[in-house]
């Protein structure tokens, strides 16, 4: 039966990049100076595991990659090398190289020959730089050792003579047939070796005459179970290579004795088994049988083996109380999640009803449905943390990442994280990685300042990062902090002058200085590094964020740090979501970007030179948007050409960009399932999905960064018109 | 039908390994490491054990080594998966009890038929 090992291949990567996790975090916790034996067990364990895996799954590069790794590891772990800084920056640098490798694999791709070599020539040149004069033991043992043991050990006591024949036989050309002499010490049944195995496979080399020798089998008396009294004699016809026939001694060379008499044709004929006992019996199955039966007693009878089995109890403790999962394709997750959300409309569609006068005397169907309700929050609840993740997963890259920061531009700074184990949904953890490198990578660059400097402001000479997440009403809150040199206001003022991004005379509160850092194309430092990109930067770290439904501000005292703060919903699956009326249609606006809402009055109302309408708030100008107008809303001419003082204006924030957006009526707030509407139908600007409300009615849900788009956009042609 | 236990903390190892081996027809039940394997292993009654010798919590060879302890196992054929390198862990193994290796890599049916043998 053949099978295909393909199937195994996501699970493998999947368990490999973890392990190649552990590696990593596990080299970054090492102290070179008191190594923890069981840490580099763990980092050897996990190289291991990894080359198992990937020599099985047929990952050649990646097996022999990890194979040297694991040699490294080996020497290391019995201490035939002493942990270095080098040998840990040497493996934190293959620990790149694998997971290159891993992904390549991954892609059914492998790296190309030359770039393998020299990836995997830091680490043979670590292995062989201090490794000199110990044995190569991996590539010596696998060539030679198998056989010069075998053939060098002098074999056993029965017939050392006969050993010396058969190596001299066997080294030109092979023998007509084999004299095999099998002595079993007891410690072969007690390892669960049956001899009967052995000669039943020695059978299928060629045909074989088995003689049992009973003789020594001591009468009942002095019979002792556990011990092995018989010996048996093969003879093997054929000619059979001498590795075969070792070959299936191979497990048991340790516990029996045995001797290989190679035999000629004419050895052959004569049908050596020689008679010299008179207890020869001429078997295959009938004396092992006995054996067996013997140690079966031994079993049975032995009175302490039945009664300890007896009296143990059947239901053992269960295993290992350490966390157990299981690994599911996020699609089911994502599909039951999915029901559930039908679920929890058709829940809030039977809520509707409730509140029909109808239904008002039967209160057990009214008790059943608060009792579905809760039920279904709590499935609701249930089901969305399935989806979620620690946040350490997240977390975990960036030990290393500020150590190889700092390392290169000479700075002492230790990240601090706290919270890694608040859990997240998948998808914020996917794209929260970006911002966060970013912010990190920031603060360990432009924050922190060189060690001279810290001294200097009288600071502690090393610096440092904190890295929290933790929960907070609804949202997580994750918090990049350094204790560096802050963001200086007046500079940033300046600078933002001089970009362009604001007027001279602007009124700014240090918030709003700070918050200029998220303005597009603003940087603070004129001499852009390698490190922290090229001004490509802030503003893209918060639209990142805001595309997961977040936020993210910023807080600084020049000379005593900076804090960044990002606050995101707990899911993507479910937000609050506001509801508004326009015409007969519903629409939700998610209630993150709404600043404010109000109903204006007349004299706030400018109409500009085209249609462009705008409203005149706290001596700020505001450009309203007439939903209305944006989606086509069918509406009699009256509704349409309606004052703004007749409906509701909200106001939302896209980008410091704030805008009206102008709609008949406010109505009640609640929590909505999203549904996605590129998958259901076809993504239409304006709209960033939908959902299903408590009567069944589809509701769109507004996507305020196109709408500010479109605003532009109209805003452009009244100008033009 | 033979009983057999398969024991790695590679997942993928492990199901490769219990995937095959239902193929071939036997019952297989898993364990991700030596102590979950113990607990199996004394609670039911195994025909054969096939354990990874590197685990976390408890490793292979420790584990044979108790489960030769155990009267219902003194004679149970156990099986270590082991890398051709790991000479001196064959004969750790060994001496712990282990009836014979099968050297990583393999594939299916070179694990079916080395089982079919110890299995008889």
């Amino acid at each position: 039966m053949s099978l295909d090992l393909s199937q195994f291949h996501a699970v493998f990567f999947e368990e490999s990049f973890e392990a190649v996790t552990a590696i990593e975090s596990g080299l970054l916790d090492i102290q070179i100076d008191n190594v923890d034996p069981e840490m580099i067990n763990t980092i050897f364990r996990a190289a291991h595991s990894i080359k198992g895996g990937s020599a099985t799954f047929g990952f050649q590069q990646v097996a022999s990659y990890t194979h040297v790794m694991e040699n490294l590891l080996d020497e290391v772990r019995d201490g035939k090398r002493a942990m270095s800084q080098e040998i840990v920056d040497v493996l934190l640098q293959s620990v790149d190289a694998l997971r290159e490798l891993l992904t390549l694999a991954q892609a059914g791709d492998q790296m190309e020959d030359g770039q393998f070599a020299e990836y995997k020539q830091a680490l043979d040149d670590l292995m062989k730089g201090k490794a000199q004069g110990k044995p190569k033991k991996a590539a010596a043992k696998k060539t030679d050792t198998k056989k010069a043991e075998k053939a060098s050990e002098p074999v056993k006591d029965i017939a050392a003579e006969a050993a010396v024949a058969a190596d001299s036989g066997a080294a030109s050309e092979l023998p007509d047939g084999w004299r095999i002499v099998l002595n079993p010490h007891k410690e072969m049944m007690q390892r669960g070796n049956d001899p009967l195995r052995l000669i039943r496979e020695l059978g299928t080399l060629g045909k074989t005459t088995v003689t049992c020798d009973t003789s020594l089998v001591p009468d009942w008396e002095h019979f002792e179970p556990l011990n092995s009294s018989l010996s048996w004699t093969v003879i093997l016809e054929g000619q059979v290579a001498r590795e075969a026939v070792d070959e299936v001694f191979s497990w048991v060379e340790d516990e029996c004795d045995l001797a290989f008499i190679p035999l000629t044709g004419a050895d052959l004929k004569a049908k050596a088994p020689q008679p010299d006992d008179s207890s020869e019996v001429v078997v295959k199955a009938e004396k092992p049988a006995a054996v067996e039966e013997a140690v079966a007693e031994t079993e049975s009878n032995s009175p302490s083996a039945a009664s300890s089995a007896a009296a143990r109890p059947k239901a053992s403790p269960p295993a290992a109380a350490e966390s157990q999962s299981i690994r599911v394709d996020l699609h089911k997750v994502d599909s039951l999640i999915n029901m559930v959300g039908e679920l929890v409309i058709t829940q809030s569609m039977l809520n509707v009803l409730s509140d029909d006068e109808m239904l008002q005397g039967m209160e057990k169907l009214q008790q059943g449905l608060g009792q579905l309700q809760r039920q279904t929050r709590a499935l609701q609840e249930g089901v969305m943390q399935i989806r979620m993740l620690p946040i350490s997963f997240c977390f975990n890259r960036f030990p290393r990442m500020v150590r190889d920061l700092s390392r290169q531009l000479e700075k002492e700074i230790e990240l601090i994280l706290t919270g890694e184990s608040t859990e997240v949904d998948k998808t914020v953890i996917e794209k929260i990685n970006d911002p966060l490198v970013h912010l990190v990578r920031n603060s360990v660059d432009h924050g922190i300042e060189v060690m001279a400097d810290r001294v200097k402001a009288g600071k502690p000479e090393h610096g440092s990062v904190w890295l929290r997440a933790y929960h907070q009403v609804g949202n997580i809150v994750i918090e990049v902090e350094d204790d560096g040199k802050g963001l200086d206001p007046d500079l940033l003022f300046a600078k933002a002058v001089k970009k362009g991004l604001i007027a001279e005379n602007a009124q700014l509160n240090q918030a709003q200085i700070f918050d200029l850092i998220f303005a597009p194309g603003f940087s603070t430092k004129d001499q852009a590094t390698d490190l922290s990109g090229r001004g490509v930067g802030m503003d893209v770290v918060k639209r990142n964020v805001q595309a997961l439904g977040g936020g993210i501000t910023v807080d600084s005292e020049l000379g005593r740090g900076t804090r960044f703060t990002i606050r995101l919903p707990l899911t993507l699956a479910i937000m609050d979501g506001q509801l508004a009326k326009v015409g007969e249609e519903i629409y939700v606006v998610p209630l993150v970007s709404i600043i404010e809402s109000l109903q204006p009055e007349a004299s706030m109302i400018n109409v500009m030179a085209g249609a462009q309408e705008t409203i005149k708030l706290r001596g700020q100008y505001l450009p309203v948007l007439r939903l209305a107008d944006a989606f086509g809303v069918p509406l009699s001419e009256d509704e349409r050409s309606k004052p703004l003082t007749e409906g509701i204006v909200v106001i939302v924030e896209h980008e410091h960009q704030r805008f009206g957006i102008f709609l008949d009526d406010l109505l009640s707030q609640q929590q909505i399932v999203i549904k996605s509407l590129d998958e259901n139908y076809h993504t239409v600007e304006g709209i960033s999905a939908a959902t299903i409300l408590g009567d069944g009615r589809v509701a769109l849900i507004l996507d305020v960064a196109s709408l500010c788009q479109l605003q532009q956009k109209t805003e452009a042609f009244a100008d033009a018109g | 039908m033979a009983k057999i236990l398969a024991v790695d903390d590679s997942a993928s190892m492990r199901q490769m390994v219990s995937f095959t081996l239902k193929g071939a027809g036997y019952q297989v039940d898993e364990a991700s490491n030596g102590q979950e394997a113990l607990g199996k292993a004394k609670a039911g009654k195994y025909d054969l054990v096939i354990t990874d010798v590197n685990m976390p919590v408890m490793d292979g060879i420790t584990l044979i080594r108790s489960l030769r302890a155990e009267a219902a196992y003194k004679f149970t054929p156990m099986l270590m998966l082991t890398t051709e390198s790991a000479a001196e862990k064959k004969s750790e193994g060994k001496s712990a009890g282990a009836t014979g290796w099968i050297v990583k890599p393999f594939n299916p049916d070179q694990l079916i038929a080395t089982i079919k043998k110890v299995l008889g």
